[in-house]
């Protein structure tokens, strides 16, 4: 009975699907639940799932202790900064390496590439030299940047795809209507692109925010963002899992609202030119 | 105006030159039609006078004024591509209107140039939509309106056509003239297509490889090919190419023969051989001949239905005024 055996594979594989899923969301939903107990039974054992006294005592321990809004808008300030800022740099080269490659452009790309293989520690030496000499450690400027060029080759990289998709022809029609190259940027590319660079800003701004390594060693008070709000709840006052799991539910709400609002928009981006 | 010259034009991609030194002048009014074979070079040409490519030497003349270091906006012409390459994100109305923004113009004369396009070619209801819900003739007729506001010294067609079904091909051929016998000015149309070539054109450039081969009117490249491969290119059914003795005979190396110019006969002729294959058109009966030394299938091109079958011999004679004789280099012996 072969509609059988499809119904049953149907069920199957939407069961293993869910699995998957809730194994890979249930450190986020315990981290959730944890922000809600009180510390005891946060670390009880057996531990509790959803039978215990909910609370939002820690919450308010953690906004009390650390000024959460500042925070919040260092990560903003940051992730979106660096975002901009590698969307006016990665527009640019992205539209060369599309539209008038030369024989080095795969070479590039892939070098660009590379850097991303580079351990981060490797670096963290000179740039933090480099912080010092500038007087950027602790700012928000000097992160920015850095972020912004540690995301550059996977903002380049995702431009390039998508730029590959628009018809060069388009564009040379652009030209000889009179368009100059801002006009064909502005007018013409971008918005035809704009799925794509929609999707690379999204992914972008999440892995911004998410940044760490950087973010904990480059900052300490003034351009601290929520990275450093979290980790400020760990090891130095010894175990304290129930409000570091409201201070980590707090940091990583507005991207994961922001990332389920947008999802469609990412999965679009991301699958973009995949089926033609 | 649009008088265009090209004076010793050549274009090399890498090591490979694609252009030949080339020297041309298309007068202003004119169509003319660059038709070759693929990778001729034909494409290529339009594009270093449209300036989408750098000539890689020479001159490219509009108007007597130098234009080869001129960026395409600032040439004054106009193209139409193959693939249309509308702006999809723009309406029908923003993307005829899109090179007078490019220029700056006023509000007003941009809303009545687009009014006036959209009139001349049947797009006034559909104004408003995206190019992605029209059909593949109306979106070519907005890359043409595209072109027509502007009012561009020249316009530059890149086988505009090819992308449409036949019905609607032959539709769009007579637009296109008609628009030339309206506006009145150049154009330049590239195509592989002899017969677009030979139903549109004021004068048909010829290339092969990157050399033009002949420049003349339609009719001139029928009539008096200067060599064998444009009298094998031009004309359909293809012109029949004898070699051996009967080309000797006529003091030739190659003779030709088209297939309209023979007389077709049961019992008595020079030539004798039997009928292959035969392609009926109602108005037309073209017949593949076998067994006529020096060229097979030998086809004859003959009037309303023909009661031949296949295996049938047939006699055949060709008009003597219309043969072509060419010489071991195929060049054309007068």
């Amino acid at each position: 009975m072969p509609r059988a055996i499809r119904t049953q594979r149907k069920l199957l594989t939407t069961a293993l699907a869910w699995f998957v899923g809730l194994l890979i969301f249930f450190p986020i939903l315990w981290t959730f639940l944890t922000s809600f107990k009180t510390e005891a039974e946060a670390v009880a054992n057996p531990p509790l799932f959803l039978n215990f006294d909910w609370t939002l005592e820690n919450y308010a321990v953690v906004q009390e202790r650390s000024d959460y809004l500042r925070f919040l808008w260092n990560s903003v300030f940051l992730a979106g900064g660096s975002t901009l800022l590698g969307i006016l740099v990665g527009v640019p080269a992205a539209w060369s390496m599309a539209f008038v490659p030369s024989r080095r452009t795969k070479d590039i790309l892939l070098w660009m590439l590379s850097t991303k293989m580079l351990p981060a520690v490797g670096v963290l030496y000179p740039i933090y030299l480099i912080f010092i000499r500038l007087g950027l450690l602790d700012t928000r400027v000097g992160l920015v940047v850095v972020l912004m060029l540690i995301n550059l080759p996977i903002i380049v990289w995702m431009l390039y795809t998508y730029f590959r998709e628009i018809p060069g022809e388009i564009l040379e029609a652009a030209r000889m209507d009179g368009a100059n190259l801002r006009s064909e940027l502005l007018y013409v590319l971008t918005p035809m692109a704009l799925p794509g660079i929609a999707s690379t800003v999204l992914l972008n701004f999440i892995l911004a925010w998410n940044e760490a390594f950087w973010t904990l060693n480059l900052t300490a008070v003034d351009a601290a963002p929520l990275t450093a709000f979290i980790a400020s709840y760990s090891s130095p006052e010894g175990l304290f899992f129930a409000k570091l799991s409201a201070a980590s539910t707090m940091a990583i709400a507005p991207i994961l609202i922001l990332g389920w609002f947008s999802q469609k928009q990412l999965v679009r981006g991301l699958t973009f030119g995949a089926v033609k | 105006m649009g008088q265009i010259r090209l004076e010793q034009v050549t274009k090399s991609f890498g090591e490979v030159q694609v252009i030949q030194p080339l020297d041309l002048t298309l007068e202003d009014g004119e169509f003319t039609v660059f038709v070759g074979p693929s990778g001729c070079g034909k494409s290529t040409l339009l594009r270093l006078i449209a300036g989408l490519e750098d000539v890689s030497s020479g001159r490219i003349l509009i108007d007597g004024k130098d234009a080869t270091a001129l960026v395409p906006a600032k040439r004054g012409l106009a193209m139409v591509f193959q693939s249309y390459a509308l702006y999809p994100h723009m309406s029908v109305r923003r993307n005829i209107a899109f090179p007078l923004r490019m220029a700056r113009m006023s509000r007003a004369e941009i809303d009545r140039r687009v009014e006036e396009a959209a009139e001349v070619l049947n797009l006034r209801e559909y104004l408003d939509r995206r190019p992605g819900q029209l059909s593949g003739g109306q979106r070519q007729r907005v890359a043409i309106g595209r072109a027509i506001v502007r009012e561009p010294a020249a316009f530059l067609f890149d086988e505009p056509l090819s992308n449409l079904d036949a019905a609607l091909r032959v539709g769009m051929r007579m637009e296109i003239s008609e628009l030339h016998k309206k506006l009145g000015t150049t154009m330049i149309y590239v195509t592989h297509d002899q017969v677009e070539a030979m139903t549109m054109a004021d004068r048909i450039v010829v290339l092969q490889g990157g050399i033009i081969e002949q420049v003349g009117s339609p009719l001139e490249l029928y009539q008096r090919p200067c060599n064998q491969f444009v009298a094998g290119f031009i004309g359909s059914p293809r012109m029949n190419l004898i070699e051996g003795p009967e080309a000797a005979r006529e003091g030739a190396t190659t003779l030709g023969i088209r297939p309209e110019h023979l007389r077709l006969s049961r019992s008595e002729g020079p030539w004798e051989g039997t009928v292959g294959v035969s392609e009926h058109l109602g108005s037309d009966t073209f017949l593949h001949i076998h067994g006529i030394p020096g060229c097979d299938p030998f086809t004859v091109r003959a009037s309303g239905e023909v009661d031949l079958r296949h295996g049938d011999a047939v006699f055949l004679t060709p008009d003597r005024a219309r043969l072509h004789r060419f010489d071991a280099e195929g060049r054309r012996i007068e």
